[in-house]
């Protein structure tokens, strides 16, 4: 049974999360069992995880074994499918709202490669240049360019090319896509639009109508050059648990008009440097690390801006140790530190006051800065003939091997 | 226009080089050819800027004068058509990093405070040398200009852009020669940098912001992080990018520049892409030899750290079990990334070709 959000509740204070905000109750940290509770969705427990390994005969993703990804719905189905060798495909997005992109931005892509390449499905990946452009008040034109900025950075992830379909809203929109779209509208009241999503009489129509855009990804007949024939397909959906709202309106449709609930796996926030307390944002600069960051800013970002748990003097620290609780380079090096017995040593011997606040936020910048390098090489690589190549509505003969 | 004293208040403008050198007019056309034969290339040229600018639907005015090499002597032609002019300051710091600084007539320019908030110290800023100007920004004594950046030769360059062009309706600029000025509105100015590659970005050159151990150097994002390589062909991929205002525009400009790289070895002309006709890159090529060589240089390099002293005393005989295991696990991951970027540009050449194959004929 699932619940739907109730717009009198954000009345209270609340902490907020939605599509276009996301901020904690007071100023304090995201309380991410109010919000699985208050969503309705189910926590991804370490069963899934080792499932997930047996089943892809390879070690778990490392957002998997940190927790990252720690939200579902319906991720069990999936796998029961997978296991009777019906697959499934993903489908993630990006809305293009500026040229920059940091690490928070990858996060849902680098899961979704390890995905493509664990159970060998297709993936379509959705760039919601309308979105921006009506939300953000960018032109058509501007937004439209921004989308291909950001695909270059997304190629640079590492999706495979022979199963990987990327499409622009303002491109690829009409035909069969736009036939879902206006199906899903009919099963939508304009009032419960409102209640999921808060538009209000001031909101502009092409608000209003937008959600049914990013729903119909989940439907397999919305990519006739792809799954013609296969309406039967699954979806599944990696993303960042504030776009939980536009997908339980699609699930709350899906069976009205005859198609299977897409399945959504879910992360946590990737927070600021300076500290937890909501998204990084793309307009201050010291908020985040950004993949165009040279070394040298990395280092400087992390060692001037990254909020610590680290105490006050040295002594103090020897005594009580760090809070690991706030620190937020231990937080960065869950996500992206790969060897687990490093990171479980770091956080022992900085918990109890041995290891220095220092030596954590050296480790830290050289492990970002290989990250940040080998996306501007992969970045490198990707041209503008490999954008259009990705974008092009062509048949992926080979997409399930 | 170059300006020697810029320090604060008076509009006392000297230019140094022009009291040295009343003659010179008549042999910088020589002095600029002669230059660029030295250095190997040639560099932009102002018909070929206007034609680039008419090309990218720019407006602009063109006013011909004779040569000028001040401020001064530019007002004297075209102070009173409405615009406002400029002046460009070609500058240089103790590491040879390069920085053009292009302001507003009227605004005052500290190169002691620049050089602050760059970063570089209280001192760190100087006048450009007169040789670097013909070497790298491939323009005459008194010439500096924004659109300089277009040579090749000043790809490592920082701009620095006056915020107070966006104020006005248009700005004067020389177009890559003294003997002609352009009037366009930074907009205009934007399009042209942007068709390059570099991200225009304007800053408050007056400001004054304390720069301490709290205060980080507020513009020490344009200090380029690379020393230029000039008339380099065989530059790699990136490993270290500018970290000037225009990152982005750099990766672009990178991008086409490592399609020149895949290149098969066997071509061995210049490859330097003149920016004139910097329509677009060619395909690159999936290369089949570069993509091996890649995974052997990696592979090596990991067999070599893996393979020491310690290791062979540590695991004896079982040596080449332990190292094999080790480079698989640490290399599984990263090669992978490899092929299926080589995966992808083949795919890519091969999607090019099919949507420009002739359909057979019946």
């Amino acid at each position: 049974m699932e619940k739907t959000e109730d717009k009198n509740q954000q009345q209270e204070e609340e902490q907020v999360v939605n599509p276009w905000e996301v901020s904690a109750k007071d100023g304090g940290k995201i309380d991410y069992d109010k919000l699985i509770d208050k969503f309705g969705c189910q926590r991804l427990d370490q069963s899934f995880v080792d499932r997930v390994q047996r089943l892809t005969s390879r070690p778990p993703h490392v957002f998997l074994r940190r927790g990252v990804f720690f939200a579902h719905r319906d991720f069990n189905d999936i796998l029961d499918a997978y296991e009777r060798g019906d697959k499934f495909y993903l489908y993630t997005g990006r809305g293009p709202s500026s040229e920059a992109l940091h690490l928070g931005h990858l996060i849902p892509f680098m899961f979704t490669k390890y995905l493509q390449d664990a159970f060998k499905v297709p993936l379509v990946i959705q760039l919601t240049d309308d979105e921006k452009c009506m939300w953000k008040n960018l032109s058509v034109e501007e937004s439209q360019r921004l989308a291909r900025e950001n695909a270059k950075d997304i190629i640079a992830c590492g999706f495979d090319i022979s199963k990987t379909f990327i499409f622009s809203d303002f491109d690829y929109v009409g035909g069969a896509f736009y036939k879902n779209m206006v199906k899903v509208a009919k099963c939508v009241t304009y009032n419960k639009v409102v209640g999921i999503f808060g538009f209000t009489g001031e909101d502009h129509i092409g608000k209003v109508s937008f959600p049914p855009v990013q729903a119909v990804p989940s439907f397999p007949s919305s990519f006739p050059h792809l799954f013609s024939g296969k309406d039967d397909l699954r979806c599944l959906i990696p993303c960042a648990i504030d776009q939980d709202p536009y997908f339980r309106m699609t699930r709350d449709v899906a069976p009205r008009i005859g198609y299977h609930k897409p399945a959504l796996i879910e992360s946590l926030f990737f927070p600021a440097l300076q500290g937890e307390n909501g998204k990084m944002s793309a307009s201050d600069p010291n908020s985040a690390i950004y993949v165009t960051d040279s070394a040298k800013d990395i280092k400087y970002k992390v060692n001037k801006h990254a909020f610590t748990g680290g105490q006050d003097s040295i002594e103090k620290h020897r005594q009580y140790g760090a809070n690991l609780e706030v620190d937020i380079p231990i937080k960065y090096l869950n996500f992206f530190l790969e060897d687990d017995a490093e990171l479980e040593h770091i956080k022992k011997e900085y918990g109890a006051g041995r290891m220095l606040t220092g030596e954590v936020k050296k480790r830290l910048a050289e492990v970002l800065t290989e990250l940040v390098e080998r996306h501007r090489r992969a970045r490198a690589a990707v041209t503008e003939e490999m954008v259009d190549a990705f974008m092009a509505v062509r048949p992926l003969p080979n997409m399930f091997d | 226009m170059q300006l020697k004293s810029l320090t604060s208040g008076k509009a006392h403008e000297t230019s140094f080089h022009s009291s040295r050198y009343l003659q010179l007019p008549l042999f910088l056309p020589f002095i600029s050819a002669l230059t660029q034969k030295l250095t190997g290339t040639m560099g932009y040229s102002k018909d070929q800027l206007l034609a680039r600018l008419k090309e990218l639907q720019i407006e602009f005015s063109q006013y011909e004068h004779p040569v000028v090499l001040t401020v001064e002597a530019q007002a004297k032609y075209v102070g009173n058509l409405g615009g406002a002019l400029s002046k460009n300051l070609f500058l240089k710091d103790k590491k040879h990093r390069y920085y053009v600084v292009s302001a507003l007539a009227d605004t005052k320019v500290d190169l002691k405070v620049l050089s602050q908030r760059l970063g570089l110290g209280k001192g760190g800023l100087r006048m450009a040398p007169e040789e670097a100007l013909g070497e790298i920004l491939q323009v005459p004594l008194g010439c500096v200009t924004p659109f300089a950046v277009v040579n090749e030769s000043a790809r490592h360059v920082s701009l620095l852009l006056d915020q107070g062009f966006k104020n006005q309706e248009c700005c004067f600029f020389h177009p890559l020669a003294n003997d002609m000025s352009i009037s366009l509105n930074a907009h205009g100015l934007d399009k042209f940098l942007k068709s390059i590659g570099r991200n225009p970005s304007y800053i408050d050159l007056e400001a004054n912001p304390p720069v301490g151990k709290d205060q980080p150097p507020d513009l020490a994002a344009y200090v380029p992080s690379d020393s230029p390589v000039l008339s380099d062909l065989s530059e790699k991929a990136p490993s270290s990018q500018d970290s000037t205002g225009d990152s982005v525009g750099a990766a672009t400009k990178t991008a086409a520049f490592t399609a020149k790289a895949i290149k098969p070895s066997g071509n061995a002309k210049n490859v330097k892409e003149k920016s004139a006709d910097s329509a677009r890159p060619s395909i690159p090529a999936a290369d089949a030899g570069k993509f091996v060589e890649e995974l052997l240089d990696r592979a090596s390099a990991l067999l070599l750290s893996e393979i020491s002293e310690d290791s062979i005393k540590q695991h004896g005989g079982q040596l080449g079990a332990e190292v094999a295991n080790n480079v698989k696990k640490c290399l599984r991951e990263d090669l992978k990334n490899l092929a299926t970027i080589f995966k992808n540009t083949a795919y890519t050449e091969g999607f090019y070709a099919g949507t420009r194959c002739q359909p057979r004929r019946l």
